[in-house]
C-alpha cells in the first residue's frame, strides 16, 4: 500500500497567513503594542515569565502578542527562546527578607512587626464589572501616599514563630550537596529532593497546582494549612561574575512568596510543632504561590511520616504532570497524522469483528 | 557555555585582589549595580550629555545570555532554581587600555556597552569625580526617589486595627 508522505505545503503557507490575519483582527482597531501588554496586562506577563522560566517582560509581552493571548502557547514560545541562550551562571539566592515590600499579609497574626500591608490586590474590591473601564481615556485618581514609607525590611512570620521553637527550622543542608539539581539540564530521577521539586513547582502550570492544592484542602492529603504570610515585592538579583569574583546587582525583580504554616501532630522523633510549605514565583501571582506552598507541604508527607495516599502527595505524579509545555505537547501531538497507526487499528478491529461474526454463525 | 576568562581589572588601576571585599571592589560593585538597574533611555541621555566619550573596542563580543535566579526553601533553607533572567554582558577596552565590564538584565546591547565603558572610566575615580556626579548619582537618586514614592503609596495601604491585641504579649 502506498501512502502520501508529502504535500500540504501550500495549505500550510496559507494557513499561516490566515493565522496572521486573524491575529491582527479588525484592521480598523489600533494594533496593541508590547508596552501596552507589559503595562496593562502585567499579570499575564508575570504568569508567562514564571511558567516560561525566563524573566524578561519584553519577550513575554511579545510571546503573548504572537500567541493571540493564549498564555500556554506564549509560555511555549518563551521556553523555546530560552533554549537558544547561553547561561552565564546562577545568581546568589534571593533574600526575600530584604525585598522592597509592596504587599504583605498574614492570616495567622493580626498584629505583627511591619503590619498588614494590603498593596495592589483584587482581594478587597467588589469584584463587580467596572463599566468605567469600558470608556477609554480616564486616568485613575493618584494613589495616596503615607507620610512615612513602609519599613525597609520586615521579618518573616515564620521566623517569628521560629524564635519560640514552635515551627521547624529552615536551614541550608546544602554545604555538602553542592549545586541544586537543575530540571532544565538534568533528567528528573525520582525521588527528587525538595529543592529540585521547588523548581518544578515554580515553573509548573498554575491551574494544575491550583487544583492539586485545592484537593489537599478538600481532604485528599489534608495538611491543616494557614497562610502564615504572603509577601509581594522587589528583590535584588545578585550575581558574582567569574571575571570579578565579587557580587553585583543586575536587576530588581518582582516576586511573590507564600509561607504556609501547617499543624503537625508530631512523630516518634519530632514533637508536635508547625511545619512549612513554601512557594516562590516570578511576578505578582498569589494564587500560584499559595498553590505551590500547599503542594510543597503535601509532597513532604513521606519525609514527615504521614500517610501518602493522595495525588498531591505523589511526587512522581505531581512533577511529571505539572509542566504545561510537556502536557500540552503530548496531548496535542494527537493532532499529528496517525494515518498508518490507525490503518493497522482498522485492520485489527475488522479482523476481530469478522472472527466474532464467524463464531456467532458457527454457534 | 563557560564565561570567557579574562581579567577585567588587569589593565585598570589597582583595585586590589580580585574577589576581595576591598573598598575599591565595593565602590565598583555599587556603581556597576546602579548602571545595570538604570533605565536604558535615561542612562543614554545622561551619557550623551557628557562631552568626553572615549574610543573603545569590544574585548569580547557583547552577548545576551541568562542567569539562573535562585531562591531558598522557606526563604532561609537550601537554594533552589527559581527560573532564569535574560542578561547581557559587555566587556570593552578603551583606547588607553583600560578595561570595563557590565552584566545588565535584559537584552539591550547598547545599555550593556555604555555601562561597560562607564565601568572602565570610573575605576579608581573617587566619589566626587565628574561621572559619579553627572551619571551615577542622578540615576541612584532617581531610583531611590521612585522606590520611596512607591513605599509611601504602599504604606498608605497598611491596616490600622482599632482594637489592638498583641498576641505575642498576651
Amino acid at each position: 500500500m502506498y501512502v502520501a508522505v508529502k504535500g500540504g505545503e501550500t495549505a500550510i503557507e496559507n494557513a499561516e497567513k490566515l493565522l496572521a490575519e486573524e491575529r491582527r483582527g479588525n484592521p480598523d482597531v489600533p494594533e496593541i503594542s508590547l508596552e501596552q501588554i507589559s503595562e496593562q496586562l502585567s499579570l499575564s506577563v508575570d504568569r508567562v515569565m514564571a511558567e516560561g522560566s525566563l524573566h524578561d517582560r519584553k519577550l513575554a509581552s511579545l510571546a503573548i502578542k504572537q500567541a493571540r493571548g493564549d498564555l500556554v502557547e506564549a509560555i511555549f514560545l518563551l521556553r523555546a527562546y530560552r533554549t537558544t541562550l547561553p547561561r552565564f551562571g546562577a545568581s546568589e539566592p534571593l533574600d526575600t527578607a530584604q525585598m522592597a515590600i509592596q504587599r504583605r499579609v498574614s492570616a495567622t497574626f493580626k498584629d505583627l512587626p511591619g503590619g498588614q500591608i494590603l498593596g495592589p490586590s483584587f482581594d478587597y474590591t467588589h469584584r463587580l464589572l467596572d463599566f468605567d473601564l469600558a470608556e477609554n481615556g480616564a486616568m485613575p485618581e493618584p494613589a495616596p501616599e503615607a507620610d512615612t514609607p513602609v519599613d525597609a525590611t520586615m521579618p518573616r512570620v515564620a521566623d517569628l514563630l521560629g524564635e519560640e521553637g514552635l515551627i521547624e527550622r529552615e536551614i541550608p543542608n546544602d554545604q555538602d550537596a553542592g549545586e541544586p539539581l537543575d530540571l532544565t539540564r538534568d533528567a528528573a530521577r525520582f525521588p527528587l529532593d525538595r529543592a529540585t521539586r521547588m523548581q518544578g513547582l515554580a515553573r509548573g502550570d498554575e491551574g494544575f497546582l491550583l487544583s492539586l492544592g485545592y484537593s489537599t484542602q478538600r481532604g485528599y492529603g489534608r495538611n491543616h494549612p494557614f497562610a502564615g504570610e504572603i509577601r509581594l515585592g522587589e528583590a535584588s538579583v545578585e550575581f558574582i561574575p567569574e571575571e570579578l569574583g565579587f557580587a553585583i546587582e543586575i536587576a530588581d525583580i518582582t516576586v511573590t512568596e507564600c509561607q504556609m504554616v501547617n499543624r503537625f501532630q508530631g512523630s516518634d522523633e519530632i514533637p508536635a510543632q508547625f511545619t512549612r510549605g513554601y512557594g516562590l514565583v516570578f511576578g505578582h501571582n498569589e494564587r500560584k504561590a499559595m498553590s505551590a506552598a500547599l503542594v510543597d507541604r503535601a509532597l513532604r508527607a513521606e519525609e514527615l511520616g504521614e500517610a501518602t495516599d493522595a495525588p498531591a502527595q505523589d511526587q512522581e505524579f505531581v512533577l511529571s504532570h505539572a509542566d504545561n509545555v510537556e502536557a500540552s505537547g503530548f496531548v496535542q501531538h494527537l493532532k499529528l497524522p496517525h494515518y498508518v497507526d490507525f490503518q493497522s487499528e482498522l485492520i485489527t478491529v475488522r479482523a476481530l469483528r469478522a472472527e466474532a461474526l464467524d463464531k456467532q454463525a458457527a454457534e | 557555555m563557560p564565561p570567557p576568562s579574562f581579567d577585567a581589572t588587569e589593565h585598570g588601576p589597582d583595585t586590589g585582589q580580585i574577589g576581595a571585599k576591598t573598598e575599591a571592589n565595593q565602590i565598583r560593585s555599587r556603581r556597576m549595580s546602579v548602571l545595570a538597574k538604570a533605565q536604558p533611555d535615561r542612562l543614554e541621555a545622561l551619557w550623551q550629555k557628557f562631552d568626553a566619550h572615549p574610543k573603545w573596542q569590544p574585548l569580547k563580543a557583547t552577548e545576551t545570555g541568562m542567569v539562573m535566579v535562585r531562591g531558598r526553601l522557606g526563604g532561609t533553607g537550601d537554594a533552589f532554581n527559581l527560573g532564569e533572567t535574560t542578561v547581557t554582558r559587555a566587556a570593552v577596552r578603551l583606547e588607553d587600555g583600560r578595561v570595563g565590564l557590565s552584566y545588565v538584565a535584559g537584552r539591550d546591547h547598547q545599555h550593556a556597552e555604555t555601562a561597560a565603558v562607564l565601568d572602565a572610566l570610573l575605576q579608581g575615580q573617587d566619589d566626587e569625580c565628574d561621572l559619579e556626579r553627572a551619571i551615577i548619582r542622578p540615576i541612584e537618586t532617581e531610583a531611590q526617589d521612585s522606590k520611596a514614592k512607591r513605599a509611601r503609596k504602599t504604606a498608605a495601604t497598611k491596616v490600622d486595627f482599632f482594637t489592638v491585641v498583641r498576641e505575642r504579649e498576651a
